[in-house]
């Protein structure tokens, strides 16, 4: 019998360079997003940027996931299950815009990306599907 | 009785409110990003156009809601509600009003209608919300209509389908309809169009599809139903899937809802800018 939904998570792996927010990855990422939401608030903004590595401690989250928040991976975040409307709580109490939050992830300079945005954009040639390499 | 006259797409984008409240609108980069909304601006505030009340639907980005609490489909009920503060400070745009009845009436409609709406009234609105009221109305020191939040669920996948969209639009068309005060309202659908924010291929834009998906929300809007997540997610970029947020309002207008006005715009920030006003002709 066709599994119904490892086939429609299976669809997401197709697509290059991209972690659609699954169910797997909610389940995984549910101490780092809460941490991200403490940063809401200007006291516990305060907290994270006088000792990162000590405010994490009240966040019972894997040793891979706490590297990657300190690293600023965010590609590595996203495979352990944060998302990136909670992880823009992080780049902005580092004073970072979404474009050099995001840049960050293409593997390009903040100013080739945005070039390429002024230039239209990354086309989707070839972006599609990883097996049909369209 | 209440009736929908017209409704309205737009794209959400925060970089849209940041240049409204830096009053940074005469920025080169700026100006076709605002010009995009220079038609509807004039042509909401006629008397005969400009609405009671707007539904305004949107997403909540991790802002109201977090991993604790993750509704499909929200309906705010509550008297009012503040811009939320998501990490850099409230929005400098006045406290959103509700028509309060309104929206506790959609709710029981949309219950009975077998859509099993989370009523909320606590919350704050993000920039999902703010934005396209500032793109419309610019900076007012109270905005010139009544809100009624509707908040979907785009970030936690699976997102509703875009027919289930399409259907509850149907049924906020039935509850405002069976509202016995005069009322013009307009739905809002928000959010989209191309973007992608994460990973190797964040910066996607895809012109071919927007534009086709913005011609057939007129010329074949019953193709738009069918569309599955992994279209949107290949052709249009991780966030495109905020689209199927467009087929709640697009279900709530007639079968022969005419185009009014367009705008469409790349780059505002990572995203492409699509904008609609549709006149729901009976």
């Amino acid at each position: 019998m066709p599994d119904r939904l490892k086939d429609y998570r299976a669809a997401f792996d197709d697509i290059p360079g991209t972690r659609v927010y699954t169910t797997e990855r909610a389940r995984a990422g549910y101490w780092v997003n809460q941490f991200c939401m403490s940063l809401m608030k200007p006291e516990n903004r305060e907290r994270w940027k006088a000792d990162e590595r000590k405010y994490l401690e009240d966040w019972p989250m894997t040793d891979a996931q706490r590297d990657a928040l300190l690293a600023r991976d965010y590609n590595r975040l996203l495979d352990l299950g944060a998302n990136i409307y909670y992880l823009a709580k992080v780049f902005s109490t580092d004073g970072l815009s979404f474009v050099q939050a995001v840049s960050t992830m293409t593997g390009m300079s903040v100013e080739e990306y945005q070039k390429m945005m002024l230039a239209g954009g990354r086309s989707p040639e070839g972006q599609r599907s990883i097996k049909e390499g369209r | 009785m209440a009736r929908i006259s017209a409704g309205l797409a737009t794209s959400h984008i925060p970089l849209i409110g940041v240049a409204i409240d830096q009053n940074r609108g005469g920025e080169d980069y700026f100006k076709p990003i605002l010009a995009a909304y220079d038609w509807t601006r004039r042509w909401i505030m006629q008397p005969e156009n400009k609405p009671d009340v707007v539904i305004l639907v949107y997403n909540d980005h991790a802002s109201a809601f977090d991993m604790n609490f993750i509704p499909t489909f929200a309906i705010g009920c509550a008297e009012s509600f503040e811009p939320a503060d998501e990490g850099w400070g409230r929005r400098p745009v006045p406290t959103v009003k509700n028509h309060s009845e309104l929206a506790w009436h959609i709710a029981q409609s949309l219950i009975l209608d077998d859509f099993d709406m989370t009523i909320i009234n606590k919350m704050d609105v993000d920039h999902g919300l703010t934005v396209p009221l500032s793109a419309v109305f610019g900076q007012p020191s109270a905005w010139p209509v009544q809100v009624i939040p509707l908040a979907v669920n785009v970030v936690t996948y699976p997102v509703p389908s875009g027919n289930r969209c399409w259907l509850l639009g149907e049924a906020l068309a039935r509850a405002v309809a069976s509202f016995p005060t005069d009322l013009k309202v307009q739905v809002w659908g928000t959010g989209g169009m191309s973007h992608q924010l994460q990973g190797a291929r964040a910066g996607l834009i895809n012109k071919e599809w927007d534009q086709r998906f913005l011609d057939d929300m007129t010329r074949d809007p019953q193709r738009l139903r069918t569309i599955p997540h992994i279209e949107y997610l290949r052709e249009t970029g991780s966030e495109g899937i905020e689209m199927v947020m467009w087929l709640i309002m697009r279900g709530a207008l007639s079968a022969q809802a005419r185009e009014l006005h367009r705008a469409y715009h790349v780059p505002a920030s990572n995203t492409a800018l699509g904008h609609l006003v549709l006149e729901n002709v009976k």
